[in-house]
């Protein structure tokens, strides 16, 4: 049994089609700018009212064109959201940016 | 035994009662219902309350500076603190404050220095590491990780499986083999830094509790000084063996304090819902549920107060403190599903705390000792310790 750790699919355009077609379910997402960097990683909670699609959906209205994004449908969405940020903050030494502007309170990660 | 609050119980029991109503659960309805932190600056404003209240630092024997409470009057206050969403695992989010763990307290002088005393001032936090891939329910056998002496210290290598709070804690209790030969009497425990070199918070354990995650550690050619042995070489198991029992009383009155409120949102559900042109209170199948529900909670509640008891008198309470823990667990656990089927669809939804308490309470069946091993405790107690 082996989980995966980082979320590594392929990036979909942020776009209206796009996002249109995404669950309203619980999980996590992430947002990327055209070449691919990370840019936000975010969270679809119980509190969104279409879950993943609405979160994506203030995303692409925020960033406009020329965005990326990808997302993992998880019910812990919570626990799954620290546990990216941690990985990416191992990765990279640093959150990504705008995570970073209202950093949560996280732990540390050393992951193989 | 009476285990009807004194007066001055009652008032405590008021004041806790009224702060989790007035102060969390209003905060509460503002966070994301699988959240267990509050803004730092709510967190830091309630715990200016409850010092104001004396009851910051309730768990804190008083030598130590703690509020000068019993542990019975403590179970009646623990109750309360727990009825809120987040409250099985994070009663009141901590504004209480916390004594750590219940080992430390037996650390030499200058381990209570740098740990002890840090922790009671709220300035670090601890992990406690004992169960590993190869088993948790009995660690004497199941434990591998081994500590090998060298260079006026030991050298850990190993792994734990399901720890808390690891990867923000400061330092960690972390038990480890120190000679395979003796079984039990061959386990040390170690206070390690999180920032030891070799030691590693390798990844986060997804499970049903959303308060807090569980990690899992690596230990690679982590060197560690004779000054963080706790308690003695190869006598790792008799460090707070009474303390520990000991935790099994506010824990179980952590269930019980969630199986109130979710009963309680139960009756005023039953109360105002029609089915069939008739209140969901007047049908029988649905009183007795209620009717379980309070005899669940009862027993529970009174061998929770009885073990209490026993320990405040200074009587041995190892089967009370099991049997608490089992009726409560379990108890509650049925408390909940009951409740979460009265309140039919809206019993499975986000929108009520019914579900997080369904998740978090399923973790109480195994944690702090499964239910088969507090039997277990039971059976050799009223047996005799020959059974095995
Ligand atoms: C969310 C969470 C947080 C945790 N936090 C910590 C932590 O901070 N620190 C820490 O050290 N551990 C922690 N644990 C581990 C926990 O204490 C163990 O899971 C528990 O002790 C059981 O160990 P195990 O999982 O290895 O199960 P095993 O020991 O493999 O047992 C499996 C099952 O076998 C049954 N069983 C065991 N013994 C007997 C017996 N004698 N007779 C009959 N049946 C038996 C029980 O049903 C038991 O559940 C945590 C676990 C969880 C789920």
């Amino acid at each position: 049994m082996s989980i995966r750790l980082r979320l590594d699919k392929p990036w979909r355009p942020l776009a209206a089609d796009e996002i249109a077609r995404l669950p309203g379910q619980l999980g996590v997402y992430q947002v990327a700018d055209a070449a691919g960097a990370i840019l936000y990683i975010g969270q679809a909670g119980a509190r969104a009212p279409f879950g993943l699609r609405s979160e994506l959906q203030r995303e692409q209205k925020e960033r406009g064109d020329g965005c990326q994004f990808r997302v993992e449908v998880n019910q812990q969405y919570r626990t799954r959201w620290f546990e990216l940020l941690m990985v990416h903050q191992a990765d990279h030494g640093s959150l990504p940016p705008d995570n970073a502007k209202n950093p949560p309170p996280l732990g540390r990660l050393s992951p193989n | 035994m009476d285990f009807e609050p004194s007066e001055e119980q009652q008032m405590l029991i008021d004041q806790v009662r009224r702060f989790v109503r007035e102060e969390i659960i209003p905060l509460e309805a503002q966070l994301d219902p699988d959240a267990s932190e509050l803004d730092p600056a709510d967190h830091a404003r309630l715990v200016e309350k409850t010092k104001a209240m004396g009851l910051f630092g309730i768990d804190i024997p008083k030598e130590y500076g703690g509020p000068d409470i019993d542990i019975v009057t403590r179970v009646l206050l623990a109750i309360e603190m727990a009825q809120h969403r987040a409250g099985l695992y994070v009663p009141c989010y901590g504004t209480f404050g916390g004594a750590g763990l219940a080992q430390i307290f037996e650390a030499n002088e200058d381990q209570k220095e740098r740990y002890l005393y840090p922790t009671l001032r709220g300035e670090k936090k601890a992990f406690f590491g004992l169960t590993e891939p190869s088993g948790g329910s009995d660690p004497a056998r199941a434990i591998q990780t081994k500590a090998e002496r060298r260079e006026n210290g030991w050298v850990l290598n190993g792994a734990k499986l399901y720890i808390s709070n690891a990867d923000r804690a400061q330092y960690g209790i972390v038990f480890a083999r120190t000679d395979a030969s003796k079984g039990r009497a061959g386990i040390t425990c170690f206070i390690i830094d999180s920032d030891t070199p070799g030691f590693h918070v390798r990844r986060v354990v997804h499970t049903l509790r959303s308060s807090h995650y569980a990690t899992e550690l690596e230990f690679k050619d982590c060197w560690v000084s004779d000054h963080q042995v706790l308690g003695e070489v190869n006598k790792g198991f008799a460090v707070a063996n009474d303390r520990l029992t000991r935790q099994r009383i506010p824990y179980a009155a952590g269930c019980i304090g969630v199986a109130i409120a979710a009963h309680e949102m139960a009756i005023e559900w039953a109360k105002m819902r029609t089915t069939f042109g008739e209140k969901l209170a007047n049908r029988q199948a649905v009183q007795w549920m209620l009717v379980d529900n309070e005899i669940d909670i009862r027993t529970a509640r009174h061998f929770t107060l009885e073990a209490a008891e026993k320990a405040r008198r200074g009587l041995p309470f190892k089967i009370e403190a099991s049997i608490a823990k089992l009726t409560a667990s379990e108890g509650g656990g049925r408390v909940v599903d009951r409740s979460m089927q009265i309140h039919g669809g809206m019993g499975m939804t986000k929108d009520l705390p019914l579900e997080r308490w369904y998740r978090e309470m399923r973790i109480r069946r195994v944690g702090e000792g499964p239910s088969e091993v507090q039997r277990m405790v039971i059976a050799r107690e009223i047996l005799g310790s020959n059974l095995r």
